[in-house]
């Protein structure tokens, strides 16, 4: 068979099946998936991108806190909770490789913008309180109560925690909320959720 | 051996045989990594006298990472280590982790090519540039070699055999130290890797190495790895919680330098775009 320099096979398209084994061999897999993504990225405007930073940081630091208030200092619901499955513990191996790097990635992610003078620092005020109540909420309804992985407390009525848990996590949202419309306001109008219009 | 460690019985012969030529073998160690900090050092002063500059961040990182590994290896902490758990585990962070991340930061092969005559120096690019090399260097290999090893030794017999078998105990401890510089070049590094693949790549790798190592150690403190050892439930679980910690630490500063690289490359490019072009996109 005729093989290029590059090893394609001639006429087969990039996405097919051999990505796996490019993924092998040092080949960047997912180069073409984030293309594609910093091409969806890049019509945001600098508002919009200051806004998905923040929220970036919000949502690590939400889960860091969690960890770190709930795990080990006040040590409610822990670690690791002898009743849930070994698939409950791999589940949080990844929530907390996914929030260690959201921290990292977020705060170098502020670190570009602002060297590109891009940084709109109401909203990513606004994004950083939207991310922190988002997972709030998402933790408090989804792990919770629907996947059940841990609960907030044990041995005590769940009542009152589930509902101040998420409670905090929804004023954190109306925080993120009035913030994003005010960093509207001084943006000089237009709808917080319209696109730019370099993305036109 | 001090008498306020009583997981393991000090009466046993054959036991203090096996920590006494444990001591030994690190002694060996110590001082191999001495003599490699010594000639990092060599050659730092060698470039700065030609007027080639060296920077400050990567000969401090070389020595205190290095300072790492020797406290890891020194006589009291390498005994400790085999009696106590715990010691046992801040030894795996040093060697493992923390240690070889300082060691990687400070660049020493751009270092080593740089002070090497050019024969020499294409020698080592040779080897660099080997099969071999390249598939121990990329990071899936050096994951599963750092990760997959931990949770060989800690999961299965491994460690109870280490115990009394130096030899094992020494390949173990060299293991951590040659994985973990492996894996932190292959993410982070600065110097020369012919295999290193793109930057989204390397962050899943490290997504992966994350997850992997803090469900390992929580797999560990809930069922009690490692088995079959003298050491109690106690101190099964604080050596379990401190790998948890201690390698959140080393990943975050592992995060740090891998993010610092991509945030550079993505200023050079953008130093290149015109700027009415790079804000319309």
């Amino acid at each position: 068979m005729r093989r290029n320099t590059r090893g394609k096979i001639p006429g087969v398209q990039a996405h097919t099946p051999n990505a796996l084994l490019r993924f092998a061999v040092g080949n960047d897999l997912a180069r073409g998936v984030a293309a594609r993504a910093l091409h969806r990225l890049r019509p945001m405007s600098a508002e919009k991108r200051s806004a998905w930073t923040g929220a970036l940081i919000g949502i690590g630091m939400m889960a860091a806190v969690d960890e770190i208030v709930f795990h080990q200092v006040l040590g409610w619901h822990h670690f690791y909770d002898r009743s849930t499955l070994a698939v409950g513990l791999l589940a949080d191996g990844l929530l907390h490789a996914a929030e260690l790097i959201a921290i990292v990635a977020g705060f170098f992610g502020l670190l570009a913008l602002r060297k590109r003078g891009e940084l709109e620092g109401p909203w990513a005020w606004a994004g950083f309180f939207l991310g922190l109540g988002g997972f709030q909420v998402l933790d408090g309804v989804v792990i919770h109560k629907v996947l059940r992985l841990h609960q907030i407390r044990y041995g005590v009525p769940l009542l009152p925690y589930d509902l101040a848990w998420n409670f905090a996590g929804l004023v954190l949202m109306g925080v993120g909320l009035v913030l994003l419309v005010r960093a509207r306001k001084q943006s000089g109008g237009g709808h917080a959720f319209a696109p730019h219009p370099s993305s036109l | 051996m001090p008498s306020h460690h009583t997981h393991l019985p000090s009466s046993d012969p054959l036991h203090a045989h096996a920590v006494g030529a444990h001591v030994a073998g690190m002694d060996v160690l110590s001082v191999l990594a001495g003599i490699v900090l010594a000639l990092y050092f060599v050659g730092v002063v060698r470039r700065l006298r030609r007027g080639a500059p060296w920077s400050v961040f990567r000969s401090t990182s070389f020595a205190f990472g290095m300072g790492l590994v020797l406290a890891a290896l020194t006589p009291p902490l390498a005994m400790l280590g085999h009696t106590d758990l715990r010691m046992h585990m801040v030894q795996h962070l040093l060697l493992g982790m923390l240690g070889p991340l300082g060691i990687v930061l400070g660049a020493p092969v751009t270092l080593a090519l740089s002070q090497l005559a050019a024969p020499s120096a294409r020698r080592v690019v040779r080897v660099l540039h080997s099969r071999p090399v390249r598939l121990l260097a990329h990071p899936v290999t050096a994951l599963v070699l750092n990760i997959g090893g931990m949770a060989a030794l800690y999961t299965t017999p491994l460690f109870a055999r280490m115990l009394h078998d130096p030899a094992l105990h020494f390949a173990v401890h060299v293991h951590f130290l040659v994985a973990g510089c492996v894996f932190s070049w292959a993410i982070a590094g600065t110097d020369p890797g012919p295999a290193r693949p793109g930057y989204t790549h390397r962050i899943v790798a490290l997504f992966v190495a994350i997850a992997a190592h803090a469900t390992l150690a929580k797999v560990m403190f809930a069922y009690g790895f490692p088995r079959d050892t003298p050491f109690d439930a106690e101190a099964t679980q604080d050596a379990a919680k401190l790998m948890y910690y201690g390698g959140d630490l080393s990943e975050l500063v592992l995060a740090i330098a891998l993010f610092t690289r991509v945030h550079a490359k993505r200023a050079r490019a953008m130093a290149k775009v015109p700027a009415h072009v790079a804000r319309a996109g």
